[in-house]
């Protein structure tokens, strides 16, 4: 239940600014891919294509294919609706759902759906997301609090929960720790080593010791100038691009020489 | 400049530098409210002693004492800066003293008038065969009336205000969001009697219907759609986008989404906006003179006939001109009044019930 997802020529644009300009690269299912490069070099807006969530931003357009395995998201006739739910996404800043308790953000992405499913059969989907995010020995006795009231790596692990509880095949995941002190990051780090096993991962990370740890291919990316298209260097196994890359750029940047 | 070599220091070390004292002399902290009673005081007496017989032009006298004492004061005791300070809070304290002596007052007189005759028969009888210089009668068909007819105007209104909100909020891009704004901007600015003579023009003149509760509550409707729409659209934009990105990117559609999670998040807000219109439409008394027509009966139906209201019935009232009428006009205006005070507490009430928070339940 995991994909592999197949970039080729990818370019976005929020209006006419070109933000990303002719990524290609392939992501390999049950692995964890970390894009690395410095800010405004559209690592997040590139994430975002992944499960097109790049066009909910007015003006926000995609050119270019992006494949799960024989199908392409782009293609006509692909609902953005359907791709959101095979391909999950946790964000920044934990971002629970503050009329709801834990229990119902963890149910909300099977409730909003209207899909119907029996009580017992919701409280073991909700168990078995929450052990999933390794939160559910904390929250188990209050299931019923709101989302709102945890610690903010509680928070984001919640938003985790939520995300697995809808079977995703790729989880996309956008700086998620970048909210959360050194403990709680540790704990969504050791989260994304056992989620691989089962879903095809991608994280955007500003934190370098970060990418080395979790991921197994690394991606760097790099603008030219301000207000220039970001653009793909190289993607390579995550121990060659901190050892030996073969960009000078990316070892720059990774030995902190850069600009 | 030959004598200056590189190393001679900017500011010499041994010019002594003024130390400023850290602790001030302060006034008393009932200081400012010792002058108030004694400006008080002193503008009653000089009043009296120069046989003013106005009381504004004391408590104006109280006023100028006030203010200029305090800043005398603290000038002499604390310094300039700190006599600034305390002249804009004097002013301050004035400007909110003159902002509630006429609410106290309305409510002091409304209600030392009107719980004369304010009791349980006022409240359930109508002013059938009752004649208005008699004691006696009752408000009931009027609060039929207003409840009837503003229920009538917030089913209309509310609705269509909501959605419009929503698709100006969540939809709306380019030239038609921007001309429903600026039409929502001149329907807010529409006079009552205007909105009165549009409906009676169109549905009594024209389509020849009657004059009923429910032509009243179309003009009503015209007056509290525009407020909706905009208490509305300010609650939903404060809605975080992250919360709607965290939908969608479950697979939620965006009318699920906004259903979901953005009106129930918003929906303390919208509510208090809701009530906030339902009040201002109720003291509202020329649309219904024009289409309801007023009456003594009661009539429950308020599609058929004319009816009375609150605003219009103390409007009547008051027109009759004689001791009863006037102590019918007075309670009729505190029923008004509790009708619009307890929507608003019970707005209140579903905007902290609703609210989104961390702590709740």
């Amino acid at each position: 239940m995991a994909k592999r997802i197949d970039v080729s020529g990818l370019s976005a644009f929020y209006g006419a600014h070109k933000a990303i300009d002719d990524i290609s690269m392939t992501v390999e299912p049950r692995s964890v891919t970390a894009f690395i490069g410095p800010s405004g070099c559209g690592k997040s807006t590139f994430l975002r294509t992944l499960n097109r969530m790049h066009e909910v931003t007015p003006g926000g357009r995609v050119e270019g294919k992006v494949m799960l395995d024989d199908e392409n998201l782009y293609g006509p006739g692909v609902d953005p609706v359907s791709v959101r739910r095979t391909v999950g996404m946790v964000f920044q800043r934990p971002n629970p759902f503050p009329t709801m308790s834990i229990y119902e953000n963890v149910a909300a992405g099977i409730r909003l759906n209207g899909d119907r499913v029996r009580k017992s059969d919701m409280d073991a989907i909700v168990e078995r997301s929450l052990q999933g995010a390794n939160l559910w020995k904390e929250v188990k006795d209050r299931l019923n609090k709101p989302g709102a009231g945890l610690s903010g790596g509680q928070q984001q692990r919640l938003c985790i929960a939520r995300a697995i509880a809808v079977e995703p095949q790729v989880l996309l995941m956008d700086e998620p720790c970048s909210a959360l002190d050194p403990i709680s990051t540790l704990a969504i780090e050791d989260l994304i080593g056992e989620l691989k096993e089962r879903f095809t991962i991608v994280i955007v990370t500003h934190n370098m010791q970060q990418a080395a740890r979790v991921s197994d291919r690394t991606a760097f990316f790099n603008l030219a100038g301000v207000g220039r298209p970001g653009k793909l260097i190289e993607i390579d196994d995550t121990e060659r691009i901190f050892s030996n890359p073969s960009v000078q750029a990316t070892e720059d940047y990774i030995s902190g020489r850069f600009g | 400049m030959s004598g200056v070599t590189m190393n001679e220091p900017l500011v010499a070390d041994d010019v002594p530098r003024a130390s400023r004292p850290l602790r001030q002399p302060r006034l008393p902290r009932w200081t400012p409210a010792a002058l108030a009673a004694a400006s008080v005081a002193l503008g009653t007496g000089i009043g009296l002693g120069a046989g003013l017989n106005s009381r504004i032009q004391w408590g104006l006298i109280a006023v100028l004492l006030f203010v200029a004492g305090m800043y005398a004061l603290a000038a002499r005791v604390e310094g300039r800066r700190q006599a600034k300070d305390r002249l804009a809070t004097s002013l301050v304290w004035v400007c909110f003293v003159l902002a509630v002596i006429p609410l106290v007052s309305l409510g002091w007189e409304t209600i030392s008038r009107g719980s004369k005759v304010l009791d349980g028969n006022f409240l359930t009888h109508s002013m059938a065969g009752v004649l208005t210089i008699q004691p006696g009668g009752g408000v009931y068909h009027a609060i039929i009336g207003t409840l009837e007819q503003v229920g009538i105007a917030t089913a209309i209104a509310a609705p269509i205000g909501l959605l419009t909100a929503v698709y100006l909020v969540e939809y709306g891009r380019g030239r038609l969001a921007k001309a429903v704004t600026f039409f929502v901007d001149v329907m807010t600015g529409i006079p009552s009697i205007v909105a009165g003579l549009f409906i009676l023009s169109f549905w009594i003149l024209m389509l020849d219907f009657g004059y009923s509760g429910f032509a009243g509550s179309m003009a009503l409707a015209i007056l509290m759609m525009p407020v909706v729409v905009r208490s509305t659209e300010e609650m939903l934009k404060l809605v975080p986008n992250e919360l709607r990105e965290a939908s969608l990117a479950l697979g939620v559609p965006k009318w699920r989404t906004i259903l979901k999670v953005v009106l129930p998040t918003a929906i303390g807000g919208i509510a208090t906006g809701v009530m906030l219109a339902v009040a201002r439409i109720a003291g509202e008394s020329a649309p219904i003179v024009l289409l309801v027509f007023g009456s003594q009966l009661i009539n429950n139906n308020p599609f058929d006939g004319a009816q009375s209201s609150l605003p219009y019935y103390i409007y009547e009232q008051w027109a009759a001109g004689n001791e009863a009428s006037y102590d019918r006009a007075w309670a009729a205006a505190l029923v008004l009044i509790a009708f619009v005070m307890i929507l608003n507490l019970v707005a209140r009430g579903i905007a902290r019930w609703k609210a989104p928070k961390g702590g709740r339940r």
